[in-house]
């Protein structure tokens, strides 16, 4: 198998791929005539955004487009011989042997009832005649191999009881278990915290020394930036742009991988506009009332100036669960932070840091164990329930996942004239009880978020992933809030998507003098959107302070590490 | 800047939908179990528009008479038209099975949102007595019912009606906890409305939705019980025309006139069918709605 590569083949060489679905399928391609190689040892990354055809990319060059699926090219060879026209028997025999697949969500992708080893071994009973003992050791070598140091322990749990870093880890091992000369990555890190995703990239990168071919496929320019040689931009079914990846990243041509480069958020100072489509300079053409009344007007970083007046605090909160084994655990240790009026306080961790435990106490959603939550200087968390009704109007909150955050029965149109309406006095459905004034000030949320009329009747469901969110900060804007939540708001987002809505909240805080709490695991945003900054770990703060001060001169070690790992574009 | 978005959508959905085709506007099975259901609804309201003749008419001289054009599903021992008593029995198994679904959905409402609803000590009593009802097979409970009520077309109605409950107060209160805790209901709270405001506007119609579709399902299994009931002669008594009652009535007679039980039996297959497919059909549609 290696020596294969060893004649010189490219790992893959496509020419001309085309493939459409269905019986419209060759009228509109999903995947119109792209053409690349790999080249063993060399790292390709495909990038584009989610719709341009990276996946379907993957999945034709493993014979797994799908059954309606049309697949045609000129050329489409994996190791030096074609595989065009295989039978699913032949395809089977050559996945893991010539190819290597690594999906985004390990999760999902391993079995959850049995142990990794069994399935990594899987792919060496089928392919090779090696006796159990031979295959348990090649096991253990790969897993090592990956970077699972207590290899002989790990291949006996399940795929639930490992991190999300270690599934990704065993997942690469039972790809590589054949040494298959091309590696297909698909979005492997997108679903981790930061420096779990360079351990990964890492991990890859020493795969490629090694002499695997290694196709990336990824929507993010910057994570692609830290291994990948060449790279190619996906738009539309058509590679836009290929070439060197330093000359990509520091000169691209294209105005696609332009827009995904300048969407980085990463190092890109606060108020920075980060979409390129909307061609406005930083001041937006709408006249903004907000800006008028004193002590709301200079945005910039600079002009943010000493004490300010406090919007929302917390002081010392803490909260435990009981896990079912009936052992506690500490959410959140310990907390206080101020958010000041007109200013972005981002809260930053990875996942288990106990942030969304703390949104969920800053929305009052939980009652902390001890500590206290204040909005505008009345007690929050510590009033009757009667009370923290009344105050609500005050906090509006943005989710992660905004689709189920939206009553699945209903239209944008009644989602939005729920949150208008105040929800007093309306019955059942509320077809004609709604007033004229309410279709108004739904139609004025929706130009604030920039989404069009056109969509009121539709269900969230029908809506891109930016939209939905669009649709979701309107709601949160209906009862015209002074603080907005946001609780990792651009997480499943591409990045270009990303960038538009961070420049939506970055428009509306200036517009309307709104104080944000934002919540992420990802380090460039935060830097991009924060005045204040807190690092979270354990439940803990680790440390706090001047967003520009943290992020320039870092004090504590794990806002260190945090920082090293972030993937940015710099040679 | 949305412009791209929703350039980026409209290219998209096409192509989607393609890929995650809606299912076809009617399946074979659906259309099939669609027609018998309008012959089914049409005999139970106008059993004289299907079947003229009378179902209780007996004729000794053309009795277990094989079916044949004069009688498309043969004679009984009196001689009474099977087709017409098959007919004109629609009604009756119908209105059991229907009958005996509400009450079962209505007790089911009334247990699985107390349990849902009023905190852990009413849902752990209520679970509890759940319980030992699920410890009893549905029929067992439906014939204690009847010992203690006597049988008879109402009681058996009601002892499937109550069998057919601790089911359904299961599925409801899964239903309203799993509801109850979604996203969307923890961002009404987070507009600051009411609990009150929250269940009426999320929580009860999101919750009652399914049981449409529970219903549908569930009419067939209730005529499947009623019939049981009948045939044990617990439920109606002959000779009316129904289904469970003539199957039993036929038992006697199995070896010489196989019709007499099979047209009925047929009939109660086909009923459940029917009433399965169209649920599964509705179910469908509503998920992708």
């Amino acid at each position: 198998m290696s020596d294969e590569t060893g004649t010189g083949a490219p790992a893959v060489r496509v020419r001309n791929l085309v493939v459409g679905f269905g019986p419209g399928g060759d009228a509109d391609p999903v995947l119109n005539g792209i053409s690349f190689e790999v080249a063993p040892g060399e790292c390709l990354a495909i990038v584009g955004e989610s719709g341009s055809g990276k996946s379907v990319t993957a999945r034709s060059l493993l014979g797994l487009a799908g059954e309606n699926a049309r697949v045609s090219a000129d050329e489409l060879s994996l190791a030096g011989s074609d595989v065009r026209g295989l039978t699913e028997q032949h395809w089977r025999r050559r996945r893991g042997r010539d190819v290597g697949l690594v999906l985004q969500d390990a999760l999902v992708s391993l079995d959850p009832l049995r142990p990794v080893g069994r399935e990594i071994a899987d792919s060496l009973r089928l392919h090779t005649d090696l006796g159990a003992a031979a295959r348990h050791a090649r096991v253990l070598e790969l897993l090592d191999r990956v970077g699972l140091p207590d290899a002989a322990t790990e291949v006996r749990k399940r795929a639930g009881e490992l991190s999300g870093g270690q599934r990704q880890r065993a997942l690469i091992a039972a790809a590589i278990a054949l040494d298959p000369p091309l590696l297909i990555a698909d979005e492997p890190t997108t679903a981790l915290d930061v420096t779990v995703q360079a351990q990964i990239l890492e991990l890859l990168a020493s795969l490629k020394r090694a002499g695997t071919g290694i196709l990336l496929i990824s929507h993010d320019l910057a994570v692609v930036g830290r291994i990948a040689d060449r790279i190619a931009v996906l738009h539309e079914g058509r590679i836009v742009e290929q070439g060197p990846a330093h000359e990509m990243l520091t000169r691209p041509d294209h105005p696609v991988t332009r827009q995904m480069l300048a969407a980085i958020p990463v190092d890109k100072p606060r108020g920075l506009r980060l979409s390129v489509r909307a061609a406005a300079p930083v001041s937006p053409s709408r006249s903004s009332p907000a800006l008028t009344s004193p002590g709301l007007a200079s945005p910039g970083p600079a002009g943010r100036d000493a004490p300010r007046h406090t919007v929302l605090e917390a002081v010392g909160l803490v909260k435990r669960f009981t896990r079912p084994g009936g052992a506690e655990q500490l959410a959140v240790d310990g907390v206080s932070f101020r958010l000041a009026r007109g200013t972005t306080l981002g809260i930053v961790g990875e996942s288990g840091s106990g942030k969304t435990t703390t949104a969920r106490l800053a929305l009052a959603l939980t009652r902390p164990d001890a500590g206290e939550v204040r909005l505008l200087g009345q007690a929050f968390s510590a009033a009757s329930a009667k009370q923290r009704r009344l105050l609500r109007p005050g906090l509006g909150a943005v989710y992660q996942d905004a689709l189920s955050s939206f009553d699945p029965r209903l239209s944008v149109e009644q989602v939005l004239r729920d949150a208008v309406g105040g929800g007093a006095g309306r019955t059942g459905r509320g077809g004609a009880s709604v007033s004229t004034a309410d279709r108004r000030r739904v139609l004025q949320l929706l130009d604030a978020v920039g989404l069009s009329q056109g969509l009121l009747g539709r269900r969230p469901r029908s809506l891109s992933g930016g939209q939905r969110q669009r649709v979701s900060i309107a709601r949160a804007l209906a009862s015209e809030p002074q603080i907005l939540i946001c609780d990792e708001p651009v997480s499943s987002l591409d990045v270009t998507v990303q960038a538009q809505v961070l420049d939506l909240l970055d428009e509306l805080q200036r517009d309307r003098g709104l104080s944000l709490l934002f919540i992420s695991h990802d380090l460039g945003v935060i830097q991009h959107v924060s005045d204040q900054v807190a690092v979270m770990r354990g439940g803990r703060i680790v440390e706090a302070g001047d967003a520009a001060r943290v992020f320039a001169a870092p004090e504590h070690p794990y806002t260190q590490d945090l920082l090293g790992a972030v993937p940015r574009i710099g040679f | 800047m949305s412009d791209l978005e929703i350039q980026a959508g409209l290219g998209r959905s096409p192509r989607a939908n393609r890929q995650h085709r809606p299912p076809r506007r009617f399946g074979v099975a659906e259309a099939l179990a669609g027609l018998f259901t309008i012959f089914l609804v049409t005999a139970a309201l106008f059993p004289a528009l299907v079947a003229p003749g009378d179902p209780l008419g007996i004729d000794p001289l053309s009795a277990f008479q094989s079916p044949s054009p004069a009688h498309w599903f043969g004679t009984d021992e009196s001689g009474r038209d099977i087709y017409t008593r098959v007919s004109h029995g629609t009604g009756s198994s119908l209105l059991i099975g229907t009958v005996a679904t509400l009450i079962g959905l209505g007790l089911g409402l009334v247990l699985g949102t107390l349990a849902g609803m009023l905190g852990p000590i009413v849902d752990f009593t209520v679970n509890r007595f759940l319980e030992v009802l699920f410890a009893f097979p549905g029929l067992l409970l439906a014939l204690l019912f009847i010992l203690i009520f006597g049988p008879g077309v109402a009681t058996a109605t009601v002892a499937v009606g109550l069998a057919t409950a601790p089911g359904y107060a299961r599925i409801i209160r899964g239903q309203l906890l799993s509801v109850r805790s979604s996203a969307f209901v923890e961002a009404a709270t987070v507009l600051g409305r009411s609990p009150g405001q929250i269940l009426v506007r999320h929580i009860l119609p999101n919750t009652l939705a399914p049981l449409f579709v529970l219903g549908t399902l569930g009419i067939g299994q209730a005529i499947v019980w009623a019939s049981a009931l009948s045939y044990l002669g617990l439920g109606a008594a002959p000779p009316a025309a129904e289904w469970g009652a003539m199957l039993s009535a036929g038992r006697t007679y199995i070896g010489s006139a196989w019709w007499m039980s099979f047209f009925p039996g047929l009939f109660i297959v086909l009923t459940a069918v029917s009433a399965t497919a169209l649920g599964r059909g509705i179910e469908r549609r509503l998920r992708h709605a």
